[in-house]
């Protein structure tokens, strides 16, 4: 192997990062190569002096400020999310479940007995025309019903 | 990460427990801001987090994490320079050897000696500086191969190139680190 093909290779030999064939192909290179020999040792060196650099912690300030962003973030929501039932949307269905069972339930306010019924259809005519009736000029005009009319009828017979 | 895309909150937490600190580590070290490269860590994430539902098992996490730190890494470095050289054109030429130094967490307690602590100091700047000056894709190749030790495979797919390109991109990369620590690398080599 000539100094050429140790371009690729030095760097991961130093690392060890070469397969096993490889390795000893750059050692058989290495033993015969003063100038890659040194090339190795100054790379080992550099690579030395990068791991003197110290390392730095995050600050206090980075996972609240971390934590506010996240929560900042709008909720994605899926095609599938608008089957999923909201709280609001469960409190008016249960309302309305609520509601229709309870009139379901109730007994009818005041049923028609059938004397009651005959005598809706015998003035049935009358309420059919009652719209009319309401607002009809000439009735309003009439002298108030006189009162106790049966009572005097009665009177003038005793007499 | 599966069970972040399920909806499960706590292992985003776990996640973002698990990855903050070496996200920031490269960011820090890409960018040289400490408050950018924060940031940065923190834009990664909540993107991340929006993208949790489309994460698709393909490649492996770390991957798809460091490819979207590196990417805004390198666009914040563009926007960066855009920015510096329109401030250049009118700001007053100031020199300032210490600009963009941060301060970090550092072992000076270690060092009763005060002259051993600044030869200390003087060695630190010297190979941060070394890793400023190479090439941003470089750079990034550089941080990901040493501190985030992913193998090529994932590195190359984190930069979008091919194996064998990112062999030749880390050798030219430790080729000028060589050059540039010249003085400390024969004092290392003779360790």
């Amino acid at each position: 192997m000539g100094c050429g093909r140790m371009e690729n290779r030095i760097l991961p030999y130093v690392d060890g990062r070469l397969k096993e064939g490889e390795r000893q192909e750059v050692e058989k290179h290495l033993a015969a190569c003063a100038a890659c020999r040194l090339r190795v040792n100054e790379f080992r060196a550099v690579s030395g002096l990068l791991d003197e650099l110290p390392v730095i912690e995050p600050s206090a300030a980075f996972d609240i400020r971390m934590q506010a962003r996240v929560a900042a973030e709008p909720m994605k929501q899926s095609w599938w999310a608008w089957f999923a039932p909201t709280p609001r949307a469960v409190l008016a269905a249960s309302m309305l479940l609520l509601a229709t069972v309870w009139l379901g339930s109730r007994p009818p306010d005041s049923p028609l007995s059938a004397a009651d019924i005959d005598k809706i259809n015998q003035n049935i005519q009358v309420l059919e025309n009652y719209d009319v009736i309401s607002d009809f000029a000439p009735l309003s005009e009439l002298p108030p019903p006189v009162e106790n009319d049966d009572a005097s009828d009665n009177q003038n017979q005793q007499m | 990460m599966l069970d972040v895309k399920a909806g499960d909150e706590q292992s985003f937490a776990l996640l973002l427990h698990r990855y903050r600190s070496p996200l920031i580590n490269f960011l820090y070290r890409m960018v040289r801001n400490r408050e950018q490269a924060e940031d940065l860590a923190q834009e990664v994430f909540i993107r991340v987090y929006r993208a949790r539902e489309e994460y698709v098992p393909s490649a492996k996490f770390t991957t798809w994490l460091f490819r979207i730190a590196t990417n805004l890494a390198l666009n914040s470095l563009r926007d960066n320079r855009y920015q510096r050289m329109e401030i250049s054109l009118d700001a007053p030429v100031t020199v300032d050897a210490e600009e963009g130094e941060e301060k970090t967490i550092d072992v000076a307690e270690k060092h009763p000696n005060i002259e051993q602590h600044l030869v200390e100091q003087t060695r630190k700047k010297m190979i941060r500086h070394a890793i400023d000056k190479l090439p941003e894709k470089q750079r990034a190749a550089v941080l990901l191969h040493k501190y985030q030790e992913l193998d090529y495979g994932e590195i190359s797919k984190i930069l979008q190139c091919s194996e064998s390109a990112l062999k030749s991109l880390l050798f030219r990369a430790y080729e000028t680190l060589r050059v540039e620590l010249a003085p400390l690398v024969a004092q290392q080599a003779r360790q």
